[in-house]
């Protein structure tokens, strides 16, 4: 063991709790495909899936093993490497984000303290970012090498809107850092237990993040990329089998992280009111603090739907219009705004 | 190679909790691959010439997608580049503006000032007009 | 052998074959995806001299904003074999020599200064790269700096727009 100066412990910890979340979110992105199902059907007044298992409950398990068993499909005129390349950057960049969420306190496995975050990076919101920017190749790259008109004007798309609304949603975080003074979403989560939720403090920045967030998962009403009566099906019309699978699930998780990340850094994260501050046993305050995140996550996710079966979509040049010439001058007064008062309450209402 | 081993002795800064995010991009980049390969080899193979034409719903195609597009998408990344730069520039503002106090706030004006006049230079030359 | 020795080999290793490969590779797509891995390779050096901002920033701004703009020239550019236009032989012999004179250069530059001689990266107290750090010198000591990037923000926003409008 003295081979490699390593914390063994803390290596099979992390190994464990990576493998944990990236299998859970695997999870819920699977199942977020069949509540999407069940909660258009509500909204629609039919039933949805309900013949695989009771309720439906094993649609989810069904469509995951078509996807595996279909036929690979790599058009003659593709570019073999870079169409495979394509949906597996997607999926990973999708895969790398849930890096710095906090999901809850600490628990303590057999006299450790382990946290229930797998890396506590001081620049957290900047590491999200980092990883959001990335998940724009997989998209770009996927419909390029398709070599098909639909698919590389769907990526160019796609891409011009993923970065045009990344801009106003880093302008909006900066607002809530200047409330919070830190980068680090742990540190973030802890600031709100006990205390107000940063909403209160920033209810227009969470609502240009919301906007954000549901233009960077291709949601409707900006889901463009996808607009199948221009596009026939989106970049990722010639995609078969599980790289198709890849691109539909990393939109799923990309969803699911950013619920994740609306809920702690606007939501209080795992901090249940006048709760969590009294919890005495550092287990069990876990455990609920892990349960009222997720119960956050569902209802974001759940709005996420709602807006998706309700509101048509936007043409291109409203999205851009939108995005450019209200999202970021709202956002860039949001953060000036939050910058005065908060100098001028700490001079004491003074200049 | 003594200057090496001094290089590397970072045992005890904070740098040490980006290991676990090396390791989860391991994992997931194993994870995504080994998904690919399985399904490769388990569905079946019957690929016929015409299954593996370009998809354009039947109609026939004419040439590939390898010709130019519209200017508008580069103008938005070019200025895609520019806006992030100073979106960067506010991060480390925003750590310390408590500190900084007001002399901060008004280098910070200034900045943010210039930046509108480049903004509203861009929007009224039509750069973001995407209707024609 | 400490883990960050490994990592740092195998960081540099990435960095120079990536570095290589942009180069050799004859689709300037896949040239732009090496470039990419280049980034995160210096990124994870930045991240041993514990840059973190840095390394985080280098992620955004070079693998995620300028990159993107590569691949959308790349892409939006006529690529077919009869439109390349066709390199000189004595174009490329000068590329050689300037970019030999270059390396030279920088070799002899990096092994002669002050900074440099018998003296190593400042670790156990670089606190620097981090995010506190950087602001307050950012703001208090490079101010002027500062301002007149965002000058030089407009006359790019400038230069963009007029190009992209003709």
């Amino acid at each position: 063991m003295t081979i490699l100066a390593l914390d063994w412990f803390l290596l099979i910890e992390k190994l464990i709790l990576i493998a944990i979340i990236i299998f859970a979110s695997l999870g819920v992105a699977l199942y977020t495909t069949f509540a999407e199902r069940k909660v258009a059907a509500i909204l629609q007044d039919r039933p949805g899936p309900n013949r695989a298992g009771p309720f439906g409950l094993l649609q989810p398990l069904a469509d995951g093993l078509k996807l595996i068993t279909k036929e690979e499909i790599i058009p003659t005129h593709a570019n073999k490497w870079l169409f495979i390349l394509g949906p597996g950057l997607a999926m990973t960049a999708a895969l790398m984000t849930c890096a710095v969420v906090p999901w809850g306190g600490t628990i303590e496995v057999l006299g450790h303290q382990v946290d229930l975050q797998i890396a506590d990076v001081n620049i957290g919101i900047l590491y999200v970012f980092a990883v959001v920017s990335m998940g724009v190749y997989g998209v770009m790259i996927g419909g390029w090498a398709s070599n098909n008109k639909f698919s590389l004007m769907a990526a160019l798309r796609a891409a011009s809107q993923a970065i045009s609304y990344e801009l106003a949603m880093g302008l909006s975080l900066i607002a809530l850092l200047m409330v919070t003074g830190s980068l680090s979403l742990r540190t973030i989560v802890e600031q709100q237990v006990g205390h107000v939720w940063n909403i209160v403090y920033q209810p227009l920045g969470f609502l240009i993040f919301f906007i954000c967030a549901l233009a960077e998962c291709n949601r409707t009403p900006f889901d463009l990329p996808e607009a199948e009566n221009e596009l026939n099906f989106g970049y990722h019309q010639e995609y078969s089998s599980m790289k198709l699978g890849f691109y539909l699930f990393s939109e799923y998780i990309n969803m699911f992280i950013s619920s994740t990340i609306m809920a702690t850094m606007f939501f209080g994260g795992y901090d249940l009111p006048f709760v969590t501050s009294h919890l005495s046993i550092p287990g069990t305050a876990a455990i609920v603090g892990i349960v009222v995140l997720m119960a956050k996550v569902v209802m974001f996710i759940f709005l996420f739907m709602w807006i998706r079966w309700t509101i048509p979509r936007f043409r291109y040049d409203q999205l851009m219009d939108l995005g450019w010439k209200k999202m970021i001058p709202l956002a860039l007064a949001n953060m000036l705004v939050t910058g005065f008062f908060i100098l001028w309450h700490q001079n004491n209402w003074h200049f | 190679m003594t200057w090496l081993t001094l290089l590397l002795d970072v045992q005890d800064t904070s740098a040490a909790s980006y290991l676990p995010i090396a390791i989860q991009l391991i994992f997931a980049a194993g994870f995504v691959a080994a998904m690919i390969g399985m399904s490769a080899l388990v569905g079946p193979k019957r690929q016929t010439k015409d299954k593996l034409e370009t998809f354009t719903s039947g109609i026939t195609t004419h040439g590939d997608a390898r010709q130019p597009m519209a200017i508008k998408y580069f103008l938005v990344a070019i200025l895609f580049v520019l806006f992030d730069v100073e979106v960067i520039f506010f991060y480390p503002y925003a750590v310390n503006f408590r500190s900084l106090g007001w002399a901060g706030f008004v280098e910070v004006l200034m900045f943010v000032g210039f930046f509108l006049i480049g903004f509203t230079y861009i929007i009224k030359k039509g750069a973001l007009t995407w209707e024609d | 052998m400490a883990i960050t020795h490994i990592i740092f080999w195998f960081l540099t290793a990435l960095a120079l074959v990536s570095a290589l490969m942009v180069l050799l590779s004859k689709n300037p797509v896949y040239s732009v995806l090496w470039l990419i891995a280049v980034f995160f390779a210096i990124s994870g050096h930045y991240i041993l001299l514990n840059a973190q901002f840095l390394a985080i920033v280098n992620m955004i701004v070079y693998a995620g904003a300028i990159m993107v703009l590569f691949l959308f020239v790349i892409m939006l550019m006529n690529l077919d074999k009869e439109t390349e236009p066709q390199k000189d032989i004595w174009m490329k012999v000068a590329g050689v020599i300037s970019g030999g004179c270059l390396l030279i250069q920088l070799v002899r530059l990096a092994k002669d200064a002050p900074e440099m001689v018998n003296k190593t990266a400042l670790l156990k107290t670089g606190s620097i790269g981090l995010i506190e750090n950087l602001g307050k010198v950012l703001f208090s000591d490079y101010v002027v700096p500062f301002e007149i990037s965002s000058v030089l923000f407009l006359s790019a926003m400038v230069g963009a727009v007029v190009i992209g409008k003709k």
